[in-house]
């Protein structure tokens, strides 16, 4: 191999072992490459599939294009949107042998990560067909709008630097920063206070712009009110209707300093994504004002058509366009115009009206959502119909989801003497049961049908519910409770799960707890579950990836020492009462791989329909295991070789975990077919998505905790305390010891 | 369901003080061979309700020459042992019920699962 191939491609010596390991890669990819579709060849051709060199696994058409480029001229480059391959054509022949045999098992490296590319030879590329879809009804998107010097100007015209500002409503929003001119508007009813103007009218820089609007017919009235919002990097805006009441139709966003890519939503659940470069003007009229839902996912680049002044300005999702790349975004200011509504809404969409009778922020696309229960039999009622209904329907492919047990939770296992007694309570599919092959374990989860799981894998387990587990008061010298607390949807009813485990434990006994946290980027480090919305979107995975595989399950070197580091940087909420605030009562519904925008949600599950990657997209919370991993590795190296081939192997930040232990019977195992159990399902749980209606989506009740709000919880608790917490993967954690 | 796990199993029914043991009614038993291991064995004696597992082992007419009392030296008493082992780790009932001692509330076991769920108003 020639190291100096090209400055992006380090040639790697291997060991045998990493030859071992190679193969097995090799195996893994060709086994996912069926499940795509893709048929390889052995014979040289012109075209060849260039495993993981794709855009979902965080690859750009820049970076790939030059590394293909050093073997010979190209004819075409295709790169399918949210896919871990691309498809490459030379122009001659030889120029695809020499990349077959030069580009093959090597690393890449792409920005901050590596990748390591596998080539094989196709005969055909299918070239999808650019669609261009319309924009929503009642869009406009205008194209440099405002000149350079303008931006300048008008960026200039805010001043950031006050941290509060009264005369201008300024606040730091969890997620962004905001800043109100003419009205404020207010987050926690989602209006403006009509008889309340601000101080500070619009700034006159503005007028220029806005008389421009005027005489060029976007508006034909002049707005009074402005929101300024400037997004970082990586922030975003939860989907939203501006309140119909508060605003009158037309909607001017104008984006300064850097592009976006805007979601528009309709409640149906067709989605447009639309490309916002730098100082264009977005008109939002009729339709796309009033009823369909536009927002920001948080993320740091966009996929987005690769700069071709003849490409369509929207791209849809997941309708393919073949001629993407990645765009990294900067900090972007938009500045909002709105006009105050004096007159109650009179618009044809009374569904989504606040003046017609409907709640004032409609949700994207959920009107059966439930509501934050007030009471105890709602919160029963919200937990039975989203929680136990839901894993019943859905246990079988969770629990193929559910292969290695954690790390830290394994430790933590392994640490108990010889014949402990351990109560897991809620064990899943009883993938912790086995870890310590010393101790007496018992299960028992609310879900019969992980229960028969687990049975059926020999544990000893039983049905209950962790708020009155029927075992003796002191009988365990441990507890464990892993993702189980947060699908409680009360505070008195999460306390009482903790003070069920507590009163199992003997004194001296310890219990470890694990729940979700709101916060999945910490001490700067993203989450498994975040890290892989860079990398892959619903339906999509790395093509070196176990698809089986819990991807936050695969630790790695991303999170050591976090209960120490945490201690020093804590930082405390900014705006606490915004990211717990449900608007309206209603729960949201997560967007899957995304931050949290609020505490109280639901979480989609994509039930796999056996040929589309569905259901991989949450794979987030508490692991269960699966007996397949445990016959090919003993327990008690579980989290050893796991941690070890995360950090060997992975060609993406971890992701390309645990090849050692992929088969292809593992992988194939992982097909399951929509099991009949969800005919049960009622339909409030169960929704057919919206666009492919082949895959059923569930959706989950989860509180995702806060920082410090587990331990506060347990504090609240006499006869415990708290003996360590730390922040593992995406979740928050506690070892309680009993006194 | 194992006697290990039913002499850890108690009712949990609302208001019932006296919940435990759990009578054990069965209609299907089997005894599956376990390998022995004495040492783990002994270690479980202590985490035991002694005359739980005596009456559970008897319910099901598996109880054999099973002594009432803990013997003193079970350490190192390996006939013991094996008699111990047999009852808490072979003996497994597959249909039946469990009832609350108590309230007489039944808890149903199929395919060796107990259901302990309670209704609304048990809990």
């Amino acid at each position: 191999m020639d190291a100096s191939v090209d400055s992006n491609v380090k040639a790697v010596r291997r060991s045998k072992e990493e030859k071992k390991v190679l193969r097995k890669q090799l195996k893994a990819s060709h086994t996912l490459l069926k499940h795509e579709g893709i048929n390889t060849t052995s014979q040289p051709t012109k075209s060849l599939v260039v495993a993981n060199g794709g855009l979902g696994n965080g690859v750009s058409r820049e970076h790939l294009s030059a590394a293909l480029k050093q073997m010979g001229e190209l004819e075409t480059l295709v790169m399918p949107p949210h896919k871990p391959y691309a498809f490459v054509t030379y122009r001659l022949e030889e120029s695809a042998q020499k990349a077959h045999t030069l580009l093959n098992g090597q690393k890449m490296k792409c920005g901050e990560d590596s990748v390591t590319l596998y080539l094989s030879f196709v005969n055909s590329v299918t070239c999808e067909e650019e669609t261009s879809v319309p924009l929503p009804e009642g869009l406009v998107l205008v194209k440099d709008f405002v000149s350079q010097e303008e931006e300048a100007l008008l960026l200039a015209a805010i001043d950031w630097s006050s941290l509060y500002d009264d005369a201008t409503a300024q606040k730091a929003l969890k997620h962004r920063k905001v800043k109100h001119y003419g009205y404020e508007f207010r987050y926690d009813n989602n209006n403006v206070d009509k008889d309340k103007p601000l101080p500070a009218g619009l700034p006159e820089e503005c007028l220029p712009f806005l008389e421009r609007c005027l005489r060029n017919g976007y508006i034909d009235i002049m707005p009074d009110q402005l929101t300024v919002n400037q997004y970082e990097s990586g922030q975003g805006i939860p989907p939203h209707v501006d309140t119909h009441s508060a605003f009158e139709d037309t909607i001017l966003s104008l984006s300064l300093g850097s592009q976006t890519v805007m979601e528009f939503r309709h409640p149906d659940g067709h989605l447009v994504a639309v490309v916002l470069p730098e100082r264009s003007l977005l008109v939002m009229k009729g339709e796309s004002r009033f009823l369909w839902t536009h927002g920001i996912t948080p993320r740091k680049f966009d996929m987005v058509p690769a700069s071709d002044p003849q490409c369509p300005s929207t791209t849809s999702d997941p309708i393919g366009h073949s001629n993407l790349t990645l765009s990294k975004r900067g900090t972007r200011t938009s500045f909002t115009f709105r006009k105050i509504r004096h007159e109650p809404c009179h618009c044809a969409f009374p569904s989504v009206c606040d003046s017609q009778g409907a709640s004032s922020a409609p949700s994207p696309s959920h009107p059966s959502t439930p509501s934050l229960p007030c009471c105890h039999a709602d919160a029963a009622r919200l937990e039975e119909e989203y929680v136990h209904r839901v894993y019943d329907a859905i246990a079988s492919h969770f629990s193929s989801t559910r292969h290695s047990p954690w790390p830290r939770v394994c430790h933590f296992l392994s640490s108990l003497p010889p014949g402990s007694v351990l109560a897991d309570v809620g064990c899943g599919n009883g993938k912790y049961l086995g870890v310590n092959p010393h101790v007496v374990a018992v299960g028992c989860d609310r879900s019969s049908a992980l229960i028969d799981i687990c049975a059926e894998r020999g544990f000893q387990v039983f049905v209950s519910d962790a708020l009155s587990v029927p075992l003796r008061t002191a009988s365990c010298d441990a507890c464990i409770s892993i993702a189980v607390i947060h699908h409680f949807s009360t505070q008195e009813r999460r306390l009482a799960a903790v003070r069920e485990l507590v009163r199992l434990l003997k004194p001296g006994g310890r219990a470890l707890i694990y729940v979700w946290a709101f916060e999945q980027e910490y001490n700067k480090q993203k989450s498994k579950y975040l890290k892989e919305s860079n990398k892959e979107h619903p339906g999509n995975y790395s093509l070196t990836v176990n698809t089986s595989e819990d991807r936050r399950e695969t630790h790695g070197k991303s999170c050591p020492h976090d209960s120490e580091r945490g201690k020093e940087e804590h930082t405390p909420e900014d705006d606490v009462s915004h990211s717990s605030k449900v608007t309206d009562g209603k729960l949201s519904v997560h967007t899957n791989r995304t931050a949290f925008n609020t505490q109280d949600l639901l979480v989609p599950w994509h039930l796999k329909d056996g040929k589309k990657g569905g259901g991989r997209e949450e794979l987030g919370e508490g692991g269960k295991k699966n007996k397949k991993n445990e016959s090919l590795r003993k327990p008690s190296d579980n989290c050893g070789t796991s941690q070890r081939s995360t950090n060997e192997t992975s060609p993406v930040s971890g992701s390309g975990c645990n090849l050692g232990i992929i088969t292809s019977d593992d992988t194939q195992s992982t097909d399951l077919s929509f099991n009949g159990d969800s005919t049960q399902t009622s339909s409030s749980s169960l929704e057919s998505e919206p666009k492919s209606s082949s895959v059923p989506v569930f959706h989950r009740y989860y509180h995702v905790f806060q920082q410090g709000e587990l331990e506060r919880l347990c504090g609240q608790l006499a006869g415990v305390k708290v003996q360590s917490s730390y922040h593992d993967q995406g979740n928050w954690c506690v070892i309680l010891e009993k006194d | 369901m194992k006697l290990l796990t039913h002499n850890m199993l108690t009712s949990h029914v609302k208001g019932v003080i006296k919940g435990y043991p759990l009578l054990i009614k069965a209609t299907e038993v089997k005894v599956n061979e376990v390998e022995f291991n004495p040492q783990f064995v002994s270690r479980m004696i202590p985490k035991l309700e002694w005359s739980a597992l005596v009456q559970a082992a008897e319910e099901l007419g598996q109880r054999q020459d099973l002594p009432s009392d803990l013997v003193p030296d079970y350490e190192t008493n390996e006939e013991f042992l094996k008699k111990v082992h047999r009852v808490l780790l072979e003996v497994e009932v597959v249909e039946g019920c469990l009832q609350c001692p108590e309230s007489g509330r039944e808890f149903p076991i199929s395919r060796g699962i107990p259901n302990m769920l309670l209704n609304e108003d048990e809990v």
